[in-house]
């Protein structure tokens, strides 16, 4: 092998094996925050006229009125949005979004997906994403900026008449809108359990390594 | 934190309250519950009770203020919202109120006057007979509702901004000020700069009819520039002020300005 791969291991040993950085670590929590703050608020919003024959459980609602989970709502977009857009842009510009979740490969989702529903996909390595884990994150970012865009064009259908044109029209962005936030539960739900089922990486989001 | 004065030593808050809200008529609860900002999921999130606290409900309240100067700094007076075709229109179109239809307001229209005041050259009671007399236009907008429903309509009537000018209103105060013939006072402050959007009007057609008393005859105020709580119906006055007066679902927690 070249030098460049003992080099390579060399810092990797010498910066003691730092798996998510610090800027990772808070944007993340950051983000759980806001999310369920506007999920539980959404859901009460929801509530007021849902767009299917069932409500969201009292209980699991943010505000105890349509105006009391509005404000929580329009209050809890900002810390989503600016985190979010924070998120994005230093994940482009520091790399780390082209180093950990690219390439993402067919044969190469197949062949983890397959591993995984054996039972047989390994998290030896924790810095290094598999195939699953980099279409599950690449994908949920997506989905985060479907349902701030979907958002927007509801909160303002007028001003933001072209946004909501790219979704075809209010009521489509309101679908749009609800079936994003079901992605991002049903992502919830894989995501908690399988860091509960892989502890050390639930460790590394909290301190790093 | 201070305990609220009414709270009985050893009795759950929590039940208590559960037990006052199920013997509330629902205008009070909502009231009451808007005033409390949250409960349930925040309590079980965070671990302290925020019924108690007045602190979430203060910063909620103050960032619902930013959001009001965010959303007239991004309002363009030009942009207008989007029309459509008849055939695009919602039939039925929904009646919507705090209450039953056989309470809305039965206004007899010989009785009725638009009283105009406040900062106008013009102070005068308005019959229906001199308004119907104003030159109208037709607008087929999306009527969105505060609840995330929305529904397509066709309502004709005078630009509000025409008849402010015809008035003398002073256009540089900050709102106009609706007041309503509904059960319980309905009022609705609209900020000058929707008030001259030139799709903001004062409707007296629903699809080519005289407004039907489910939409509020004998005029409503149709804003496709605001959310449907911010169109009342039913109106009885209108006062051009600089001064923030409050309006029946603002005052209980919507957003005062509402803009689409």
């Amino acid at each position: 092998m070249s030098s460049l791969t003992v080099t390579d291991e060399q810092v990797s040993a010498t910066k003691a094996k730092v798996i998510q950085p610090v800027w990772v670590r808070v944007m993340h929590w950051t983000n759980a925050f806001a999310m369920i703050l506007m999920i539980l608020s959404g859901w009460q919003i929801y509530n007021a006229s849902p767009l299917f024959g069932f409500s969201f459980p009292r209980e699991y609602t943010l505000g105890g009125w349509l105006g009391g989970a509005l404000l929580w709502h329009f209050a809890a977009m900002w810390l989503l949005m600016i985190n979010g857009l924070a998120y994005l842009v230093t994940g482009f510009a520091s790399g780390r979004f082209a180093k950990k979740l690219l390439p993402i490969t067919p044969s190469g989702v197949l062949h983890d997906v397959r591993a995984a529903l054996t039972f047989k996909l390994g998290h030896d390595d924790l810095s290094v994403y598999n195939y699953v884990q980099r279409t599950l994150y690449a994908g949920i970012i997506v989905v985060g900026v479907l349902i701030v865009l979907s958002g927007l064009s509801m909160w303002k259908p007028v001003q933001l008449h072209w946004l909501v044109t790219l979704f075809g029209d209010y009521p489509t962005a309101r679908y749009v809108h609800f079936f994003c936030m079901a992605a991002i539960c049903a992502f919830l739900v894989v995501h908690v359990l399988l860091a509960l089922l892989v502890p050390k990486s639930l460790r590394a989001m909290i301190i790093g390594r | 934190m201070a305990k609220r004065s009414f709270l009985i030593p050893g009795v759950d808050k929590r039940l208590l309250i559960k037990d006052s809200l199920k013997v509330m008529p629902d205008l009070t609860r909502r009231r009451f519950i808007a005033g409390g900002a949250s409960l349930g999921a925040l309590t079980l999130l965070t671990g302290c009770d925020v019924v108690d606290s007045s602190s979430a409900e203060a910063l909620l309240t103050k960032i619902s203020k930013f959001n009001d100067a965010v959303q007239d700094f991004i309002f363009n007076p030009d942009a207008l919202a989007p029309t459509f075709p008849e055939s695009a229109i919602t039939k039925p179109f929904p009646f919507n109120a705090y209450y039953d239809l056989d309470d809305a307001p039965d206004v007899d229209a010989d009785d009725w006057k638009l009283e105009v005041r406040g900062l106008v050259d013009v102070k005068k009671s308005w019959t229906l007979q001199e308004l119907y007399k104003l030159p109208q236009v037709t607008q087929i907008t999306r009527h969105i509702c505060v609840e995330g429903w929305s529904a397509i309509g066709s309502w004709t009537g005078t630009p509000l901004r025409d008849f402010l000018k015809l008035v003398g209103a002073d256009t540089r105060a900050k709102y106009v000020w609706f007041q309503c013939a509904d059960k319980d006072g309905y009022n609705s402050p609209l900020d000058m700069r929707t008030a001259l959007h030139p799709q903001t009007q004062m409707t007296f057609k629903y699809a080519n009819e005289i407004l039907p008393r489910a939409y509020g005859f004998p005029m409503k105020i149709r804003v496709p520039t605001k959310l449907g709580f911010k169109n009342p119906k039913y109106v009885i006055s209108m006062e051009v002020t600089n001064d923030y007066k409050g309006g029946y679902w603002e005052d209980q927690g919507y957003n005062s300005y509402s803009g689409s």
